[in-house]
């Protein structure tokens, strides 16, 4: 019981409490050079997720046979034949998409957020929560893009999906899908989390004063 | 090949790398150091010296493995350019510690760091991408080089100001860095009409 509960615990952290992108901060390359459409943050976040998992699930089964000097290697030859698969899969059965993300397909070999998950995570855990904290992680890691592209082009060329949400009348905001958009858009949205979160703060400190009087 | 080598096309390399298409502010590459060690000029120009130099070796590097060892082995391309890169740059480090602990120390714990920066890989892979030769590629790497040295002092520079400012609670640290790039990006955006000029 015990440790289905930590399971999902691992899932869920990933999605808010430690969102790679908008908590850590980490991985940010690929998530601000892609995102200026919706589906190909889609993209890019389904190939990470697939990298992401594969290589937590080998990095967990082999963590045991992987000598502590040359982990980080080990870990990086892993994540790259992964890449590699993904690469040639997206390749082959997305060519269009392929060819609009570009070199960033390769990239993901760097993501920071992939290698971080080894080192801290999967080679300390046994299968069963290494998989859900990759699948949290990634599933959280797609949101992200997920967010960052749509906002971007529904402002940038107003349509979602490439299908037009405004109509002809619509004067697209350009800037939003070349790359100072990126920038702005999550400066915008880190700024609005962090004034969720100092809200919530003060309505907590407010409720426990108001607990405290009564 | 991307056309012949003149010292026209040379120039057009260095100046589309180091401007119109600044690694960090149009390609979003090696954004970690960028958000981290911006916060003093002089370490900024420090990490931009040791990112020219890794860059360079990588350049070197790819060309080598595109022209001898991966048309016999295409789908090793990742794995072996991240493997000799990393390995190089290590080999690299101790021989300069060795000749010239001056240049060691002036480069710091940044030179191993900067191995593992996106801007390094998508380097390889660009130039892959283009096909282009030795030299290109060396010109390639220079102007990549000196494009993210110019990003990170830009970056440091407004930082360092920003401190003495007062900048309201929720803008503070990243989300105000992320503000400040994209206002940065936004000015390098103005080079990219020198695309239609000499194109």
């Amino acid at each position: 019981m015990a440790t289905q509960k930590d399971s999902y615990e691992e899932l869920v952290k990933g999605f808010w409490k430690e969102n790679p992108v908008f908590i850590q901060l980490l991985g940010l390359c690929p998530a601000l050079a892609v995102t200026n459409s919706a589906i190909n943050a889609l993209a890019m976040g389904i190939a990470t997720t697939f990298v992401l998992v594969g290589s937590s699930f080998l990095v967990s089964l082999l963590r045991s046979l992987i000598p502590k000097q040359v982990r980080i290697t080990t870990f990086i030859v892993i994540i790259a034949t992964f890449v590699t698969v993904a690469d040639f899969t997206l390749q082959a059965l997305a060519p269009l998409v392929h060819k609009e993300l570009g070199a960033f397909i390769a990239l993901i070999v760097v993501n920071c957020l992939i290698l971080g998950r080894q080192e801290a995570f999967a080679s300390r855990n046994k299968l069963g929560p290494a998989l859900s904290d990759a699948f949290g992680m990634s599933f959280g890691f797609t949101v992200a893009l997920f967010m960052l592209g749509s906002i971007r082009e529904i402002l940038g060329s107003g349509s979602m999906f490439g299908i037009s949400l405004f109509g002809p009348s619509f004067e697209p905001w350009v800037i939003m899908i070349l790359p100072p958009g990126g920038f702005l858009t999550l400066g915008v949205l880190l700024m609005i989390f962090a004034w969720m979160k100092k809200r919530r703060e003060e309505m907590d400190a407010s409720t426990s004063t108001m607990e405290r009087a009564a | 090949m991307s056309g012949e080598l003149t010292i026209q096309n040379l120039v057009w390399i260095f100046v589309a790398a180091s401007v119109v298409n600044n690694f960090t502010l149009s390609y979003f590459l090696g954004l970690c150091p960028f958000l981290g060690v911006s916060g003093r000029i002089d370490t900024a120009l420090r990490m931009g010296m040791a990112n020219i130099f890794v860059m360079l070796v990588t350049s070197i590097c790819a060309w080598f493995l595109n022209s001898f060892v991966l048309p016999h082995a295409p789908y090793l391309r990742l794995i072996s350019f991240i493997v000799v890169i990393a390995s190089t740059v290590q080999f690299v480090e101790m021989a300069i510690k060795k000749l010239s602990p001056d240049l060691f120390k002036a480069l710091g714990i940044f030179l191993p760091l900067i191995t593992t920066n996106c801007a390094i890989l998508g380097l390889a892979l660009f130039q892959t991408n283009r096909a282009y030769g030795f030299v290109e590629g060396i010109v390639f790497a220079l102007g990549a080089g000196v494009g993210v040295t110019l990003a990170l002092v830009l970056m440091a520079g407004v930082r360092e100001e920003n401190e003495l400012a007062s900048v309201p609670e929720v803008l503070r640290g990243a989300a105000m860095s992320f503000l400040i790039a994209g206002i940065l990006s936004l000015a390098f955006m103005g080079f990219a009409g020198l695309f239609s000029g000499s194109a």
